[in-house]
């Protein structure tokens, strides 16, 4: 089993949910944050003056999944997420050593 | 005009007053409100909700008979024969606006003092103790726009020298831009001195309502329901369009777009510039006093203020300072006697309605510059001005009012 961190912009969530929602993979977890990349954030300008905003908002997915169908999420969500603009995220895959379903006491594949 | 009751004036009157009051609250709350951070939200709006309070009583105890009493000590005050609004008849025609009863006059004049007051504040946020605030407005009604009223509006020297000031160019926009500027003086810089609003919309909200309230407050300075209020509210809202207009453009030379906050900035230096010339000049003439507005307080903004290096939080100075000043001096170049009989100015050949613009300009900045520095510093010595460190690095909201604008 991995879990995968996908930190992607806000406004393509729905589009990366209904995408994974066709593999069958309905499990996740989103929580809205604040980040950056290499490229430092944006730059904003109030009556003339320009401020850097270093710390984007962003939203991050987790998701666990058994090890066959990483491969297949991680195209999707690339595929879906992606605008080839700076900003468009990253995605982390760690792996998961045991995955505990707690209303059924299941294990593993068959708790994921 | 014949001092009888005209009921047409009166309800026009009172819708005017009305419409002022809905500058402070909700207009300037907002608008300010808006622009500061998160954590400051309502510290802001309390700072405009109160002066509207504190300033509309002491405006009846006695704020409005020192400002508008008869004259006395050479032009300096008004004779406060009617303290705590006693002696006030219900039926008492005004003296200064004789179709109208004195306690609406009495109530429109109110509302000026409030938002006078609450617009310096912007100046101030972020950092001032609300205690000393509260104070401060007290002081500063009392001491500062009281004199200054009578001076321009209340037959003091300044109007006795033929200075025109149709709906508070000097009286409101000078004094309290100028007053804005001596106080951050004495309370220093922030420690984050960004403006990084933290929610425009309500900035948006704000204006709009500040724009929708000034033609109450410059068609309303007509004290008639007539031609001259009709005048006076169109050059109101072609000075605030040509403002708006001519920042969106300098922001497009700028920076390529064109930001939201700067049309609302444009709009409101517009409607500052108009105010003292609402009355006595051309719709071609207020198009240009809009157009030229913006850029002298873009570039207060923009150069000005980094350069002296003062912190003024919301530009109060820049915006109700230095367009107040332009709308001055502009009264001074293009009253048209056949707008307003009472004003002829250097464009119509009378180049001395100009330099009297100046005197009352300097005098009304002066006074209430130095005014200010002196009530400042003594609160400051009593009770302190700037909250504490802590305070201000995690916000005024929690630590001063003990709770929080938004609840995510």
């Amino acid at each position: 089993m991995k879990e995968i961190v996908a930190i992607i912009r806000p406004n393509k969530l729905d589009e990366v949910k209904d995408s994974l929602e066709e593999l069958g993979c309905h499990g996740m977890t989103v929580t809205e944050v604040k980040g950056r990349g290499r490229q430092l954030g944006i730059t904003e300008s109030y009556r003339g003056s320009d401020y850097r905003i270093d710390m984007l908002p962003k939203t991050r997915l987790e998701i666990v999944v058994a090890d066959e169908q990483v491969d297949n999420v991680i195209d999707k969500i690339v595929k879906t997420a992606q605008t080839g603009d700076i900003g468009d995220g990253k995605i982390f895959i760690s792996p998961v050593e045991e995955v505990v379903r707690i209303r059924t006491g299941e294990r593993g594949n068959e708790a994921v | 005009m014949d001092p009888v009751l005209n009921s047409g004036d009166t309800a026009w009157m009172l819708i005017s007053t009305a419409l002022v009051m809905i500058m402070t609250v909700p207009g300037v709350a907002l608008f300010y409100g808006g622009l500061t951070k998160k954590a400051n939200v309502l510290n802001t709006m309390f700072m405009s909700l109160i002066a509207f309070s504190i300033a509309s009583i002491i405006w009846v105890l006695y704020g409005y008979q020192f400002a508008f009493g008869e004259d006395m000590l050479m032009g300096i005050i008004g004779n406060p024969a009617n303290l705590l609004f006693s002696g006030i008849g219900v039926d008492q025609l005004s003296t200064l606006a004789t179709t109208i009863p004195e306690t609406v006059f009495i109530a429109f004049q109110m509302t000026f003092a409030a938002i006078t007051v609450a617009l310096i504040s912007g100046a101030v946020v972020e950092r001032m103790k609300v205690s000393s605030w509260m104070v401060f407005i007290a002081a500063w009604v009392s001491l500062v726009y009281v004199p200054i009223a009578h001076w321009v509006w209340g037959g003091g020297f300044l109007a006795q020298l033929g200075a025109l000031d149709f709906a508070g160019g000097t009286v409101v926009h000078i004094n309290s831009g100028v007053a804005a500027l001596a106080l951050i003086l004495l309370l220093g810089k922030r420690k984050d001195t960004k403006l990084l609003p933290h929610q425009l919309g309500y900035s948006v909200l704000g204006a709009a309502l500040l724009w929708f309230g000034w033609f109450g407050f410059n068609a309303g300075s007509a004290l008639t329901a007539g031609g001259l209020a009709g005048s006076a509210f169109i050059a109101t809202n072609t000075a605030a369009a040509a403002a708006m207009i001519s920042w969106v453009i300098i922001d497009y030379l700028k920076t390529g777009k064109p930001t939201v906050l700067g049309a609302i900035s444009g709009a409101i230096a517009g409607l500052v510039a108009i105010t003292p010339a609402a009355g006595f000049v051309t719709v071609q003439a207020a198009v240009i006093i809009g157009l030229v507005t913006s850029v002298v307080s873009y570039l207060s903004i923009s150069y000005l203020k980094p350069k002296l290096g003062y912190d003024d939080a919301l530009d109060v100075f820049g915006i109700h300072g230095m367009s107040g000043l332009w709308g001055a001096l502009a009264t001074g170049l293009f009253a048209a006697p056949f707008i307003n009989e009472l004003g002829t100015g250097l464009f119509y050949g009378n180049p001395g309605q100009l330099l009297t613009q100046v005197i009352a300009v300097v005098v009304v900045a002066g006074y209430s510059f130095v005014a200010t520095l002196i009530i400042g510093k003594v609160i400051d010595m009593v009770m302190g001005l700037r909250v504490e460190d802590k305070e201000e690095i995690e916000g005024l909201d929690i630590n001063l009012h003990e709770e929080t604008g938004y609840r995510i």
